[in-house]
């Protein structure tokens, strides 16, 4: 057995394992806390975007344009990590995630990509102007809502 | 004297039997309210959206988009037992053969073209209450919808539930004839005592209910537990919900709640559903909300 091939043969093992001790290592509790750390973030994006489309706050183009940034780039994150077996509101008292997603990963993330899709648009519409902005908002919401209707728990 | 006595009790039995009968037997909508103009499908579509149609009848788990599959098949619980949601598309194993007047006998009298009574999981106590036309619009709409060849699944309801001549009864307890909030609004808020109270049925959920299943009125959207055994349905009277009516009107157009939550739950499919109206109809079901009595959370 050649050094390179041990080698090979080693990293290999170590790769197909890793990705199991990791999700196996995460604590559920920490998991869901800072997946609602993430939600909170994205409300706060979307705070500052949905008082100017409901013209509560005047309309500022460069403002705009960064929350819809934030927006994007929290949509872009890979979100493999926060959802670890154990997280469930089954599972957790303070979780909200149903079950559900464990048994549709699959339909789940492509849910988390249609708001990532969603918050892009909002990107392109927010900086040009109140009206783009405002038309954006409707897909916006309608994105968070399919994954909260199928996914979310309803609050007691 | 044991001969008339007994003569007499057939006779009360049979005469309480008879208007038990009468009671219980299914009545369809007069002519009058069937005949009219034709259905004008472009009009249909948003009836059909207020009506909230799509997110019960739609086939599991795929989304109601602009031409929805009415393929049917959810399941609701509910303590009378387990009801599935019928094939309604424009097919043979949905409602396709059927005649106009038909279709408008099951959304408004919940009862079926052999005469039988539908159970009211459809809400037709509330569609008792739509404007014929617009149903005729709405029957317009779902003949352009795609068809389904998915047939129906059977309701699992125990006796004695499972007699559906008994509907009748309830029929005649809960088929609404009149507004629940009977004073005389603005037409704005009139306008949305339409789309809440007959359209979009939002009572169902949001009322609590008596013993027989009937809505109880004097807890007009309330709140109400909630069947799938999750939390509650909110009160969303003036005494539990404390939005303005912009923060209403914008909710049921976009799902963000003033903090930017968003709905959850089946609220999210009827906002999808709900933003297909016009601003207008919004604001009208958030004026009608305001005028609504205040229902104290103590109270719930």
């Amino acid at each position: 057995m050649t050094r390179s091939f041990r080698l090979l043969a080693g990293s290999l093992v170590i790769a197909a394992l890793a990705p199991m001790a990791l999700a196996q290592g995460l604590d559920p509790e920490r998991a869901q806390s800072l997946r609602e750390g993430h939600m909170k973030l994205m409300g706060l994006n979307i705070g500052m975007l949905g008082a100017m489309a409901k013209e509560e706050q005047p309309y500022d183009a460069e403002m705009a344009a960064a929350a819809a940034g934030n927006l994007a780039a929290l949509g872009s994150i890979d979100q493999r990590f926060y959802w670890v077996e154990g997280s469930s509101s089954e599972d957790l008292e303070e979780s909200r995630a149903l079950p559900a997603i464990w048994e549709n990963m699959d339909d789940f993330n492509s849910k988390t990509e249609a708001l990532h899709e969603a918050a892009m648009k909002m990107e392109e519409a927010a900086g040009t102007d109140l009206a783009s902005l405002q038309a954006a908002m409707g897909p916006l919401g309608e994105a968070c809502g399919s994954c909260h209707e199928d996914y979310r728990k309803p609050e007691e | 004297m044991i001969g008339r006595a007994l003569g007499a009790a057939i006779a009360i039995i049979l005469l309480a039997g008879g208007v038990g009968w009468m009671l219980t037997s299914p009545e369809p909508l007069p002519a009058s309210a069937v005949e009219g103009p034709p259905g004008d499908p472009e009009r249909g579509a948003l009836v059909f959206a207020a009506a909230g149609c799509a997110s019960c009848h739609v086939a599991p788990d795929t989304d109601i988009g602009e031409a929805p599959l009415l393929a049917g098949g959810m399941a609701f619980d509910s303590p009378f037992g387990t009801f599935h949601a019928p094939n309604i598309s424009p097919s043979p194993q949905g409602v396709g053969d059927w005649s106009d007047a038909e279709i408008m006998d099951a959304v408004m009298r919940g009862v079926s073209p052999s005469g039988a009574h539908y159970y009211p999981a459809l809400p037709y106590a509330a569609y008792a209450m739509a404007d014929p036309q617009d149903m005729r619009d709405l029957v317009a709409h779902l003949r352009t919808l795609p068809p389904s060849s998915q047939e129906n699944l059977p309701h699992e309801v125990p006796f004695p539930f499972s007699i559906r001549r008994g509907v009748g009864l309830w029929k005649a307890l809960n088929l609404r004839q009149a507004w629940v909030i009977e004073d005389d609004l603005p037409e704005t808020a009139a306008r949305g005592r339409y789309l809440a109270e007959a359209l979009g049925h939002c009572g169902e959920c949001h009322t609590p209910r008596g013993p027989l299943g009937g809505l109880d009125h004097a807890q007009w959207l309330g709140g109400a537990p909630n069947p799938s055994g999750d939390g509650r349905i909110p009160n969303i009277t003036p005494g539990g919900l404390k939005w303005s009516e912009g923060e209403i009107a914008y909710y049921l157009g976009t799902g963000f709640t003033p903090e930017f939550d968003t709905a959850g739950g089946e609220m999210a499919a009827v906002v999808s559903e709900l933003a297909k109206l016009p601003d207008e109809d919004r604001a009208a079901i958030a004026a009608y909300l305001k005028a609504v009595p205040a229902i104290e959370p103590a109270a719930e």
